[in-house]
């Protein structure tokens, strides 16, 4: 589902569950159960950026993990290249492992200390058999491929600073020629100055190679600025996807609108940020109905009764509330 | 109205192995009765060291080589440990990123808000537990007869910030410093914060010296604006002026890099470089590697920070020059 482009989607999840045991009454050991991802499906086309958001606990770094998988499904399934991947065992993933690669948040603890540069971005190759010289001659056209002088590769982690970093981890990502490139808040430790660095060297190595990128991300600018089409996440559960200009434009669930609401933008004329009451329920306790629905304006009585549905309420545009924000009507051609 | 707060051409070192490290470099800021004053900067700037500093809260290895921290006209800097504590939290309190490290994990968040209370206003246990769950309600925290009995790690992120304002609170101080208070919050709940901030601030009459690398923020929040790079201050102005045009190249291009959630642009512009580590500061100017608009003096002599107009100043050679072409 969710296939809205012709195109055969070079990754597309469907219908994926994860779920944590945890004990929910500190020593009692009550059991329970977390629903971390609920019923997620989406696809990414060769050569697109999705964008997923939302902010602590809604599940986007996990869907991440599952479709890394540096974690196993509950349910569901992901299918990478037209091969359904989500229970093959880790001695067949090779090619996989290959193919799909990932650049963390913090580049500080993502980069083994003791390793020089070149032990690093090498490792992925060294564990594809290449030779030590060949990978030392790769390594030096990957940091020459994210804007770092060759001659680094025998400097240790300590001697680089944050943005520069970031450049060594994806120089790893990039070592095996992997097709879709995993970013699970990979600039947000950032400072400004450099994070733009970094999104631009994205964008262009995404030119240049065609990567596909999945960006997850809680930086509302910063998805907007790297994304195709965006998905929306709350409380485990996708609430918007859409293309980025409409998303941002005209979004159209009420929790994608107060996020964006929320945003404080410099500027001259800033207003004050919109505030949307209350807190994210509790994952292990998600209300009734609409789980947007203790914090939502719009929340009437069948809200509080039955879960609305994700509906692509246009091509390409999907929704899960009863009551969207209308479509803006089309402009004349 | 007259200046608050007064911090006047402060110069601090660290202490490391190999000698003293300057890391503030006569910095001179001021904030006055009821005013919101942003300190914007990117990690290495010297901002959370200003901040500290003002707090007399610099700890062993800092050293003030020069300068004057003025409340209400009062020099703060001579002041012996046993006076500090009369000021610190009474007159001038503060809110930090991480709620959970500034609260004690094995006590009750209401009996740490009652132990303020009782220190600084001397009233008796009761009298303070009562007056902390006064507190709570003022900081919009739910139910607050049950909250007070709550540890820190039975409250949310945002629940833990209200209580860390509760507490800044709680002795109506002159001035609340936040160092960089909502950047560890979801956005939804950053916004809550800063109009509760806004709202508190407003109705006590106090002041706020709102520290934050987010500019998104400091507009939204301060009338005035002062943005520090590498140790020193480089441009302050009334927040409006600042972003409709900024005089120094570093302010222009920090606004510049900021992708927004309003419009999307094609291409991000980059500042070249980072900021420098305080052991390697470039001669003359201190952004001159990474200026585009940098010539021959920027190499040479280090600007001063000179008053452009009434209410702005700037540390640029080539502020004036450049301020015509910004301005229509």
């Amino acid at each position: 589902m969710l296939r809205s482009q012709s195109l055969t989607p070079l990754l597309s999840v469907e219908h994926l569950v994860r779920e944590f045991p945890v004990r929910a009454g500190g020593w009692s050991g009550r059991r329970s159960v977390l629903r971390a991802v609920d019923d997620v499906s989406f696809h990414l086309s060769a050569g697109e950026t999705l964008g997923l958001v939302g902010e602590s606990g809604c599940g986007k770094t996990t869907v991440g993990r599952l479709i890394l998988r540096l974690l196993s499904a509950t349910a569901g399934r992901i299918v990478f290249d037209g091969q359904d991947v989500t229970d093959v065992p880790e001695r067949r993933l090779r090619e996989f492992r290959r193919a799909v690669q990932v650049v963390f948040q913090d580049p500080y603890s993502s980069l083994n200390p003791r390793l020089t540069v070149r032990d690093i971005v090498g490792e992925p190759l060294r564990n594809f058999g290449v030779t030590r010289r060949a990978a030392a001659a790769r390594v030096g056209q990957l940091l020459d491929t994210v804007g770092l002088p060759p001659a680094y590769m025998s400097r240790y982690p300590h001697a680089f600073s944050g943005g520069q970093r970031q450049r060594i981890g994806i120089a790893r990502a990039l070592a095996l020629g992997p097709r879709l490139l995993v970013c699970d808040e990979a600039v947000s430790s950032l400072d400004v100055s450099v994070q733009a660095q970094v999104l631009n060297l994205l964008a262009d190595l995404q030119r240049q190679l065609g990567l596909t990128l999945l960006f997850i991300s809680h930086n509302l600018a910063v998805v907007r600025h790297v994304s195709h089409r965006v998905a929306v996440m709350y409380l485990g559960q996708l609430v918007e996807l859409a293309p980025e200009s409409a998303l941002f434009e005209h979004p159209r669930h009420p929790y994608t609108r107060a996020l964006l609401a929320a945003v404080p933008e410099a500027g001259p004329d800033a207003a004050p940020p919109a505030v949307l009451p209350g807190e994210i329920p509790s994952p292990l306790d998600p209300p009734a109905g609409c789980r947007f629905q203790t914090r939502c304006p719009r929340a009437e009585s069948r809200c509080r009764a039955t879960e609305p549905p994700l509906v692509e309420e246009q091509p390409g545009r999907w929704v899960r509330c009863y009551f969207p924000e209308p479509e803006p009507l089309r402009r004349a051609a | 109205m007259p200046d608050l707060l007064e911090v006047r051409d402060l110069s601090v070192s660290f202490e490391t192995s190999r000698g003293p490290v300057p890391v503030l470099d006569g910095v001179s800021l001021s904030v006055r009765e009821g005013e919101v004053v942003g300190l914007v900067g990117e990690s290495g700037s010297g901002k959370s060291v200003t901040a500290l500093t003002i707090l007399g809260l610099l700890g062993e290895q800092g050293r003030v080589d020069g300068g004057q921290i003025r409340l209400d006209g009062r020099d703060l800097l001579p002041l012996p440990e046993r006076e500090w504590l009369r000021v610190r939290g009474r007159q001038i309190a503060m809110v930090f990123q991480e709620p959970m490290t500034s609260l004690n994990p094995l006590l009750p968040v209401g009996f740490q808000v009652a132990e303020v209370v009782e220190a600084h206003l001397g009233r008796g246990r009761r009298e303070a537990l009562a007056r902390a769950v006064d507190l709570f309600r003022d900081v919009g925290i739910p139910d607050p007869e049950r909250r007070v009995r709550d540890y820190p790690h039975q409250l949310s992120g945002g629940m833990r910030q209200r209580v860390m304002i509760a507490m800044a609170m709680a002795c109506r101080p002159r001035l609340l410093v936040g160092d960089e208070p909502t950047t560890a919050l979801d956005v939804t709940i950053q916004a809550q914060i800063l109009a509760l901030l806004r709202d508190l601030g407003r109705a006590a009459g106090t002041a706020v010296l709102l520290i934050s690398h987010d500019l998104g923020v400091v507009a939204a929040m301060a009338s005035r604006v002062v943005v520090m790079y590498a140790g020193q201050v480089v441009e302050e102005a009334p927040a409006a002026r600042l972003f409709s045009a900024p005089l120094h190249p570093y302010t222009r291009l920090l606004l510049a890099v900021v992708p927004g959630v309003r419009e999307k642009r094609a291409r991000l512009s980059a500042i070249p470089g980072s900021i420098p580590a305080p052991t390697a500061l470039p001669v003359g100017c201190r952004f001159h590697p990474r200026c585009p608009d940098a010539i021959a003096l920027c190499r040479e002599a280090a600007p001063t920070l000179e008053p452009h107009g009434p209410d702005r100043r700037v540390r640029c050679w080539r502020a004036a020059e450049l301020a015509d072409g910004v301005r229509p």
